[in-house]
């Protein structure tokens, strides 16, 4: 009863790592660290875990700039068997259509698969869009927000697993056909560090990169061409000053903040 | 293929481009930008930021020769669970009033559920023009697959030339699917929508990288132009009871149903009554408060103001409070009119999950607090002494 997982990742800026200039007023991301999207750490735990538990394989798939392959390795040190790294310069500039297209086109070459577990959203763009974009790409079915997997069933047929979606107002069960696409909140588990086997077996992995050569889709699909958004600008929010402080004995200051907030109460 | 160029001639060398890159892809060879086209992932940050104009992408248009003319209307989904909406609804309502007036078109309003038929007149009151309605036992919990097929019949049939979602769980999931199946340009999680009067089209500005950059971005080929909007960014439509406005009904065809999926159970959460996203204030508790049972003071302070609570990843690591409260970047997302952070440092991470509240108030012990450089009003102090009296103020007041 083997599970063969998938799991989609990007490779992010380190949001610690970033700094306003202040004369400028611009993000400066020179020097800045690259790290494994802070959602996606959860993916790929939930993944091994699920492999762990039930036999089968776990691969990791991440498009982007030869630099990313640094993301591909952490994972593998975190106990990912494969490594797919989507790269060619066609696809620079895809937004989460064109992302999620190239993404669902990798997935179908590689075939078999019972689930995709993608992060909750990346920590630079925020969008949430990618995940159940590639479900669509896919024709699969989707559990967003995934807090928790209760139960699978891989004896059955069809494959079924039983998902709690973290909802605004609380959660929600939900009984899911496998093939399906995933994406997990923090609350599902606490990743391991990477192991000291691991961190070897990423130095030595051999890791698979495919171009739209390999992936063959239309070029006014992908890149800048084949996206439907364009950014027309992007500009930082003018810095907010530190406001009023107030300091002093508690029974001062708050009726000092009082005075200030009354009309907006 | 799309490409970018840095022009020699405008090009000063004053190396802003190299700061700002996200993928380091851009070095300075004779006091010139240099983009090293591998690295580069065409995201356009150096174009916006280059003083001089210097940097230019060239965008390859795909062949597009579609009239886009007949799509008309500016389209809400009216979220609602059990017959009530998410106030997002009435917010989206509002806008969609604005922008549909630029545009000289309609509102609609898409309702979907099991028994609301009867909903459609609140939608009206609030600015709809057209309601769009499917009624069906199958649509009565959501489920992205059922709630999506029902949409994409409603835009292939009417052809809404923009269609607007709350931010929320729901519409997020809903909507990145609808798109991808209509190949139709989506914004996320935005805080402003504007039409560019020449053009005719939406122009819809987000946060990105947790409010530290803005970006303005728009779909002219595509339609419909779709986009998600925060919570409480924008004032809710007023009620006017005597609109009038027309109800279209759809029957729900048993052929949309996607029976992969299934939903069994809604478990509410019973901590708070007033949940995180919703709140006009929020009150959070972080580190400083020590110890889980201090929650009390902070519980508190909301239950005076009206308040949902709040955590910082700090205090939900350490258990003091469930994860569906936590603020931040591994957490949610809020933007509420007051925030107010309680024995909350401010790291970064904390920051972006919050910088962009109206209003936000501090109460820390150390001076030197990041969370005092974002803060509107800041109170130095110890939060066991400043959080009663505050509280006891705010009844006060809140008796009058």
């Amino acid at each position: 009863m083997a599970m063969n997982i998938l799991v989609c990742i990007k490779q992010v800026p380190d949001t610690t790592d970033v700094k306003i200039d202040p004369k400028t007023n611009t993000l400066i991301r020179e020097g800045v660290q690259s790290i494994i999207n802070p959602f996606d750490a959860y993916a790929i735990e939930e993944a091994v875990r699920l492999k762990e538990r039930f036999g089968g394989k776990a691969t990791v798939i991440t498009m982007g700039p030869p630099q990313a392959q640094d993301a591909l390795k952490e994972a593998i040190s975190l106990g990912i068997d494969e490594a797919i790294h989507l790269s060619d310069r066609a696809f620079a500039g895809s937004d989460t259509w064109a992302t999620s297209l190239i993404l669902s086109a990798a997935i179908k070459k590689i075939g078999d698969f019972d689930l995709i577990i993608c992060g909750k959203q990346a920590s630079d763009g925020d969008t949430a869009q990618v995940g159940p974009g590639i479900a669509a790409h896919l024709d699969l079915a989707q559990a967003t927000y995934v807090r928790r997997i209760d139960s699978v069933h891989l004896d059955t047929n069809p494959k079924v697993m039983i998902v709690e979606r973290l909802l605004e107002e609380g959660y929600e069960l939900i009984e899911i056909h496998l093939p399906a696409l995933i994406t997990v909140v923090k609350e599902i588990n606490t990743p391991r560090m990477p192991s000291l086997k691991g961190k070897m077996r990423a130095q030595k992995a051999a890791i698979t990169v495919w171009g739209n050569k390999d992936l063959g889709i239309e070029e006014n699909k992908i890149g800048l061409k084949g996206s439907p958004t364009q950014v027309v600008k992007i500009f930082t929010p003018p810095h907010k000053e530190g406001g009023k402080v107030f300091t002093g004995e508690p029974g001062e200051v708050v009726d000092a903040l009082v005075a200030e907030i009354k009309d907006i109460l | 293929m799309s490409s970018i160029k840095v022009n020699n001639e405008k090009c000063v060398g004053c190396t802003l481009c190299v700061k700002v890159c996200p993928a380091q892809a851009i070095k300075m060879v004779d006091k010139k930008a240099v983009i090293d086209l591998d690295r580069c992932t065409l995201c356009g940050v150096c174009v916006s930021t280059c003083k001089f104009g210097a940097i230019s992408i060239l965008r390859q248009q795909a062949a597009k020769d579609k009239d886009l003319s007949h799509y008309k209307g500016v389209w809400v989904f009216a979220e609602q669970r059990n017959g009530v909406f998410s106030t997002v609804a009435f917010e989206l309502l509002n806008k969609a009033q604005v922008l549909a007036k630029d545009l000289n078109t309609y509102v609609g309003a898409v309702l979907l559920g099991s028994g609301i038929k009867d909903k459609a007149q609140e939608l009206i009151s609030r600015g709809a023009d057209k309601v769009f309605v499917i009624d069906s036992p199958v649509l009565q919990n959501f489920i992205t697959e059922n709630y999506k097929e029902a949409i994409i019949e409603l835009v292939n049939k009417y052809k809404p030339e923009i269609i607007l979602a709350g931010a929320t769980t729901t519409g997020r999931s809903l909507v990145s699917r609808i798109a991808v199946d209509l190949y139709a340009g989506l914004t996320a999680d935005c805080t402003g929508l504007d039409i560019d009067k020449e053009k005719k089209i939406l122009i819809q500005t987000r946060p990105a990288f947790g409010g530290n950059i803005m970006a303005q971005i728009i779909s002219p080929d595509y339609r419909p132009q779709m986009a998600t909007v925060r919570h409480k960014v924008m004032p809710e439509a007023v009620v006017n009871p005597g609109r009038e406005g027309e109800v279209i009904v759809n029957d729900f065809n048993p052929e949309w149903q996607d029976h992969r999926i299934k939903f069994l159970d809604f478990i509410a959460e019973a901590v708070s009554t007033v949940n995180l996203s919703d709140a006009d204030i929020i009150v959070s508790g972080g580190r400083g408060l020590q110890a889980p049972e201090n929650f009390k003071i902070i519980e508190e302070l909301a239950a005076s103001l009206g308040a949902a609570v709040g955590a910082s990843r700090a205090a939900v690591d350490s258990g003091w409070m469930p994860y569906s409260h936590q603020v931040g970047q591994t957490g949610r997302t809020v933007c509420p009119k007051i925030y107010i952070a309680c024995g909350i440092s401010g790291q970064i991470q904390h920051l972006v999950g919050m910088q962009s509240s109206k209003t936000i108030i501090a109460i820390n012990k150390d001076p030197d607090a990041p969370i005092f450089k974002v803060a509107d009003y800041g109170l130095v102090g110890d939060v066991f002494k400043i959080i009663p009296l505050l509280t006891k103020k705010i009844q006060e007041i809140r008796n009058k």
